[in-house]
């Protein structure tokens, strides 16, 4: 609890000093490769009957858009002078991420990731050892991103004098779905100037995936103010929603307390956590950051969910389409827009977040294609 | 007084520290359990900590997350949990103070959780991840039921927030030894009777200290400077290892009898 006091008010002060932004500014740019281009994807267009734009994620350095949150979050952590950066990891992707800032600064990096997943991101798994950090296999529940997350939590309150906690998405308690928030908003914020710039207005629909959900509140939340701007996360159904194999809290979980925040969460009624399955396994978790929660109930963002399935035809159409193979997780924004085609009006603009590249997933692909 | 505090002021009149025993309710099942708390009762515990197993004990060391996972595998739920208690009080009226993460209060609803508590003859709950800061809807619950509140100071605490702490409880403070998860450990850590002063200048309530404790000696130790000491991973451990149900209860009373005779100071 004091360290996350300790956080709130290393942020708040760094969040009003603009040294804080140009140094950001400058690593997203000059490291990170940052604006990432909003590339208009003409043959998926046609092919959806609506303009579709790429936002390209997929090209930040490391390959997915958890990169932003990480340089933010490294800046905070040597501002708060912490020699040691702890992180779960799901895809590995955030893990990779982790890693690679901490070589970047040279802090020591320990990466908690569940055996399931060591299993099905082998790669990204060898890349964080290569970049310097420990990945620490989790053992406990499922083997997937809960029980990394248990235990990444485990560490930081064993050895929180020393170490930050570099969560990975908008959920876990205040502040970090604050903090992972407004540093991933970055994608909307370009989204919102270079589609003022391609086509002269805002786009009609952004689309993302929604695991724990940073990619989806980075591109939504500098629109949501814009009630024009329709707003739409897409969960994973799994196996399918009525099998109860899935990781779609907001639209097959109920209210209650994970991880410190209070959120939708896949539960018994006893309160007992359930396990969430997801082909992705960044999507793989059985809850969702508050603020997705609190867009469900209102109703200004809406939450559809695609399966396994649909999202395994959305890698491979996406990859013989616009030679672009997508990360499992982002496949479901695709596969959404997919199963949409048709039902869009042919001058809508539909603004699809391509949060990462899907190398990492390509053994795992081979074995169900 | 509630019957928690009561426990607390006892010792503390014939100079004795107060021995506090944890486990995982339902490990290896419901029926064991309420033969084990009698076997607590009877070797001079004072007071029982009865954990409702959870599927994310994130408070909890290897020990004890072994442990909810076989109580949940061996089909332990909140209402057995409290079916136990209700037969634990045919055989013993030992304080018990329910553990359990905040979420199975969420759910049973915590009107009804505390309902049937304070029905089934629990004395007070711990929930170990509320923050005392978001509690006060829970707190104005359990005062209207009877039962005490406990909650975890540790030694990171900043003083305003045991100020928190201290201002919502009604049963007794808990020390937590050393910043981390439960589990068995070597050493006391240096600076505990430090951490433990601390607490007192805020407030005149029984303070218990866990975490890390699993021997006559630390025992000795943490009561020559606290209210009490809480044993919880070395006797869930026992449990585990130990198959055969007639030598399980014989081995735990004698650990838990040796236990508690360190208390004197």
């Amino acid at each position: 609890m004091p360290a996350l006091e300790e956080l709130e008010g290393v942020y708040n002060e760094a969040k009003a000093d603009e040294e804080f932004h140009r140094e950001l500014d400058y690593y997203f740019r000059e490291y990170g490769g940052r604006p990432t281009p909003l590339y208009f994807a003409e043959r998926l267009s046609e092919v959806c009957g609506a303009r579709i734009y790429l936002k390209r994620e997929d090209l930040n350095h490391t390959g997915a858009h958890k990169l932003n949150n990480c340089l933010g979050q490294v800046l905070l952590a040597r501002r708060m002078g912490k020699p040691r950066l702890i992180a779960e990891t799901g895809a590995g992707q955030h893990g990779v991420a982790t890693a690679t800032v901490g070589a970047l600064f040279g802090l020591e990096t320990v990466v908690y990731m569940g055996v399931e997943d060591i299993r099905r991101q082998a790669l990204n798994c060898f890349c964080m050892q290569l970049l310097g950090a420990t990945v620490q296999p989790v053992e406990s529940g499922k083997g997937t991103l809960k029980d990394a997350l248990n235990e990444a939590i485990r560490d930081w309150m064993t050895n929180v004098e020393h170490t930050h906690y570099l969560l990975g998405s908008v959920c876990g308690p205040h502040p970090y779905p604050t903090i992972v928030r407004d540093f991933q908003s970055i994608i909307g914020k370009e989204v919102r100037q270079q589609c003022l710039e391609k086509e002269g207005r805002l786009p009609d629909k952004l689309v993302a995936c929604v695991g724990g959900g940073s990619n989806a509140i980075g591109i939504f939340h500098p629109f949501i103010e814009e009630e024009g701007v329709e707003l739409i996360g897409v969960e994973a159904a799994g196996r399918g929603l009525h099998t109860g194999e899935h990781s779609a809290p907001l639209n097959a979980g109920s209210f209650g307390v994970l991880h410190g925040s209070a959120s939708y969460i896949l539960q018994d009624q006893d309160g007992q956590i359930r396990n969430a399955h997801s082909v992705a396994a960044g999507l793989d978790y059985p809850g969702v950051g508050p603020e997705h929660a609190y867009l469900c109930d209102t109703g200004r963002a809406r939450y559809d969910s695609v399966t396994d399935e649909q999202a395994l035809q959305a890698f491979r159409r996406l990859s013989e389409l616009e030679g672009l193979i997508p990360a499992l997780e982002s496949a479901h924004a695709v596969a959404w827009a997919l199963e949409m085609a048709g039902q869009f009006e042919a001058h809508e603009i539909v603004v699809i977040n391509l949060s990462g590249r899907g190398d990492k997933d390509a053994a795992e692909v081979k074995a169900f294609l | 007084m509630n019957s928690v505090q009561q426990a607390f002021a006892a010792n503390r009149a014939t100079g004795r520290g107060t021995l506090i025993i944890y486990i995982t309710a339902g490990d290896p099942d419901l029926a064991a359990t309420v033969d084990i708390v009698a076997t607590l009762a009877q070797s001079a515990a004072d007071i029982v900590e009865v954990g409702i197993p959870y599927s994310d004990p994130l408070a909890d060391g290897p020990t004890i997350q072994a442990a909810s996972q076989r109580a949940l595998e061996h089909g332990a739920t909140v209402q057995g949990v409290f079916d136990c208690v209700a037969k634990i009080r045919q055989r013993t009226q030992i304080p018990l103070v329910i553990m359990t993460c905040f979420n199975p209060i969420l759910q049973y609803g915590p009107e009804a959780f505390a309902e049937e508590a304070t029905r089934v003859g629990v004395d007070g709950v711990l929930a170990s991840d509320l923050p005392p800061s978001e509690s006060d809807q829970w707190c104005a619950v359990a005062a209207e039921h009877g039962l005490a509140t406990v909650f975890l100071v540790a030694p990171t605490t900043p003083d305003e927030r045991i100020g928190e702490v201290v201002e919502r409880t009604t049963g007794f403070v808990y020390a937590v030894s050393r910043p981390g998860v439960t589990g068995a450990q070597d050493e006391l850590p240096a600076d505990l009777a430090e951490s433990v002063a601390r607490i007192r200048q805020a407030t005149d309530l029984p303070v218990a200290v866990g975490f890390g404790i699993s021997t006559p000696e630390q025992v000795a130790a943490v009561c020559r400077i606290a209210d009490g000491a809480i044993v919880g991973s070395a006797v869930v451990n026992m449990i585990a290892s130990v198959q055969d149900d007639d030598s399980l209860l014989e081995q735990v009373g004698q650990f838990v009898s040796g236990l508690a005779a360190a208390t004197g100071r």
